[in-house]
């Protein structure tokens, strides 16, 4: 018991293999309940590459359970900005996702010039800036240039939501 | 002749006054947002796609050829100014180009670099030239069976010889072919993993997963690592090479373009492998050895030019075959299907006027790149001084207005965050991110072509291996996959043998030759771990349980230096 619980400590690598796993069933369940036509213009037919693309996702699956049990580990990817010596730093994270989320929720409403600019002040704020004013400058500023520019330059026309005619 | 009429027109098309200017535009945002750290040309093309939609084909397509070229540049003066290279293709211009850079040679660094980029890029587009319309008579010879063939080459070659982990590079294969599944089967006209949700139906858009893995995965995953102490930069003048820079540049290009170019255009070429041989090359070569290592302008002036050679060697099986070789010309193809167009030997014959405009904006793009860059050199320095809390902001709410504008719907977005944080876990968990791409966007091809060679022979599996080019790819396949099995056995029972051997691979022998060189500083010690990675991946495979718990002295390295050599250019 002891020896499992150990294996399984900072082995975060074997959710990623659940994960996998779980995606090659949802492809193999998917396709065994399509309909096969009999067809002489398709012997293939709808189901034969996702049956070969969920064989493949659960055997990868199992082949990294057994890969990081017997101590394999995947190699982060390092970068220019990259510091790989710390941990994962979800009190980072956590806000960017947080703000990322606000924006979906959020853009159709209340349109991309709000949305946008609370999508940018937050990563930024997310990310260490506390230079409060012209991090609210720079926010807005963007925002109402990216919805111009894209509405003059090639005729896309965000969202303007709850500014709907100030725009 | 043809071809040259051909070439005239294009130029033609793409000298008009609208359509330079497009160019300008495209090497201008190419090479500065390249420039940034932390961005590569993939995502760099992926995150300025947007501000294409509203041209007209041609002109996007004019845009493109700045962008990549001027994304692939802006590289290297990343990797020259930091130490630090952000993408695979620069790690060789960061070793030399740096201690150029830190001995006060910076402008030289950058002018060996620019010069060098021109004249391997100039010559790989005309040897592209030469090269494309015979691919295209041989390849428009093909049936369904053979493109099957070549596909599941290009599958089992960037998945099992690019990458340390060669099972780590199957699930992301796999993972790429789960997505590209998602829609509507074009044949039966069936549902496939749409799971009653309508939006689904259409299938995911290629742009928006492109930027979902590019962008939002590699933004958050940097923003969990972020430097606290950004990395110094070296301030420089204009560029300029004296008389003895030049003496010592101009074969170093040379070479550097002959290794490059035939490297890019094979499937899992890259332009990892032509860099370090173009390293090894120059160093044996040199005069000035002992400046190896100090900051050799050889060292920079070879890898350099291979690096661009093989950006336009990629080109040649992306125009003629319609096949991705790296994530940059991956997103290119997507662009391109965006508009419709389907990359392959018919589009030269359906599309001559876009795809000569294309190529001839390629010779204009290099020379503008040439024009701007040297010039612009100290503001591009500048850019790398950005404050990074922007710089990943700006990257994550550029990506979210790029997915958005596609389809205008919210629901673009929810994909955007699943998928980029399946990029965040897969740089986490060490997957490479070139096999998910390529896997995305042929694997509804090659099924396409599966299904069509089978409905030829009627449903006799023989159908598959119907036309010799299928049986000649497939016997290289099997080859690519029993290569490392091989080695290992040999290894196994002669060590020494299996060295020699070992030796006379490509990419082994030139990451083995740069091991052999005494570890004088980091950057050395970074080769190492990359060489001893190489030469440690075929026994990984061909033994599994030795891959699982490998000898210590082959993993150590690999985990101390994370410098992910297989990272293909992002």
């Amino acid at each position: 018991m002891t020896t499992i619980a150990s294996r399984l400590k900072g082995r975060a690598e074997l959710g990623f293999a659940a994960l996998l796993g779980a995606v090659g069933a949802a492809v193999l369940i998917d396709a065994s309940r399509l309909a096969v036509p009999y067809s002489q213009s398709d012997p293939v037919g709808p189901k034969t590459v996702p049956f070969i693309v969920g064989g493949l996702l659960v055997v990868c699956a199992v082949l990294l359970v057994v890969d990081v049990l017997r101590g394999g580990r995947g190699e982060a990817e390092g970068g220019e900005d990259v510091d790989l010596t710390h941990p994962t730093d979800w009190r980072t994270v956590l806000p960017l996702l947080a703000a990322f989320v606000l924006n979906i929720l959020i853009i159709d409403i209340a349109g991309w010039v709000i949305s946008g600019a609370l999508l940018f002040y937050g990563s930024v704020w997310a990310l260490g800036s506390r230079r409060y004013v012209r991090d609210v400058i720079i926010s807005v500023a963007l925002s109402l240039a990216t919805f111009y520019g894209f509405y003059l330059g090639l005729g896309i026309r965000l969202p303007a939501g709850f500014l709907t005619g100030v725009l | 002749m043809d071809t040259l009429n051909l070439l005239m027109q294009g130029f033609a098309t793409a000298a008009t006054p609208m359509n330079l200017l497009y160019a300008f535009l495209g090497v201008l945002l190419g090479t500065a947002v390249g420039v940034l750290p932390g961005i590569g040309p993939a995502m760099a093309v992926a995150l300025l796609l947007p501000l294409t939609y509203g041209l007209e084909p041609t002109s996007a397509f004019i845009m493109f050829a700045g962008i990549y070229y001027g994304g692939m540049y802006g590289g290297s003066t990343t990797s020259i100014l930091l130490n630090t290279p952000g993408e695979s293709a620069t790690v060789i211009t960061a070793i030399e180009g740096h201690r150029m850079a830190k001995a006060g040679r910076a402008a030289q660094a950058l002018a060996t670099a620019a010069i060098g980029s021109f004249v391997a890029g100039t010559i790989g587009t005309a040897l592209l030239v030469a090269f494309a319309p015979p691919v295209v008579d041989f390849a428009v010879s093909l049936g369904p069976s053979s493109y099957l063939a070549i596909m599941v080459l290009a599958f089992i070659a960037v998945t099992a010889i690019l990458g340390s982990s060669k099972l780590r590079g199957f699930a992301s294969l796999g993972l790429g072919l789960a997505i590209g599944l998602v829609g509507i089967d074009p044949v039966t006209g069936q549902q496939r993993l749409v799971f009653g949700q309508p939006l689904l139906a259409d299938g995911l858009d290629v742009i928006v997963v492109a930027v979902a893995i590019f962008a939002v995965g590699e933004a958050l995953w940097i923003a969990a690592h972020l430097r606290r102490n950004p990395l110094s930069t070296i301030p420089v003048g204009r560029p300029w090479m004296g008389k003895q820079d030049w003496k010592r540049s101009w074969k170093p290009w040379l070479r550097g373009t002959a290794y490059g170019f035939p490297f890019g255009a094979l499937p899992a070429g890259g332009a990892e492998v032509p860099t370090f041989l173009s390293y090894v090359t120059e160093k044996r070569l040199s005069k000035h050895k002992e400046e190896f290592g100090h900051g050799a302008i050889e060292g920079v002036a070879g890898p350099e030019a291979a690096n661009n050679a093989s950006a336009a060697g990629t080109l040649t099986p992306m125009l003629a075959l319609g096949l991705p070789t790296n994530a940059t010309a991956a997103v290119m193809l997507a662009a391109f299907t965006q508009y419709g167009i389907q990359p392959g030997p018919l589009l030269f014959d359906n599309e001559p006027d876009l795809v000569w405009a294309l190529i001839a904006s390629l010779f204009i793009g290099n020379t503008l790149l040439l024009l701007i860059n040297l010039p612009l050199a100290p503001l591009w320095a500048k850019l790398l001084q950005i404050p990074r809390p922007y710089l990943y902001a700006g990257i994550l709410f550029f990506a979210t207005l790029g997915a958005y504008a596609v389809n205008l719907q919210a629901f673009d977005l929810a994909i955007l965050l699943v998928l980029g944080l399946l990029g965040f876990a897969m740089r986490r968990f060490g997957l490479p991110i070139l096999p998910l791409v390529i896997g995305l966007i042929l694997g509804p091809r090659a099924e396409g072509q599966l299904r069509k060679a089978l409905q030829l022979s009627g449903g006799d599996v023989a159908g598959l291996w119907s036309e010799p080019i299928a049986i000649g790819v497939y016997i290289a396949v099997a080859a690519l996959l029993a290569l490392p099995l091989v080695l290992a056995l040999v290894r196994r029972r002669r060590p020494q043998a299996a060295a020699a051997l070992a030796a006379a691979e490509g990419p082994t022998a030139a990451a083995a030759a740069v091991a052999e060189e005494p570890a004088t500083d980091r950057a050395a010690a970074r080769d190492r771990a990359a060489a001893t990675d190489q030469a440690a991946a075929p026994d990984q495979a061909a033994a599994p349980d030795r891959a699982a718990a490998p000898a210590p002295e082959e993993r150590q390295p690999h985990h101390k230096d994370s410098h992910s050599h297989e990272k293909e250019s992002l």
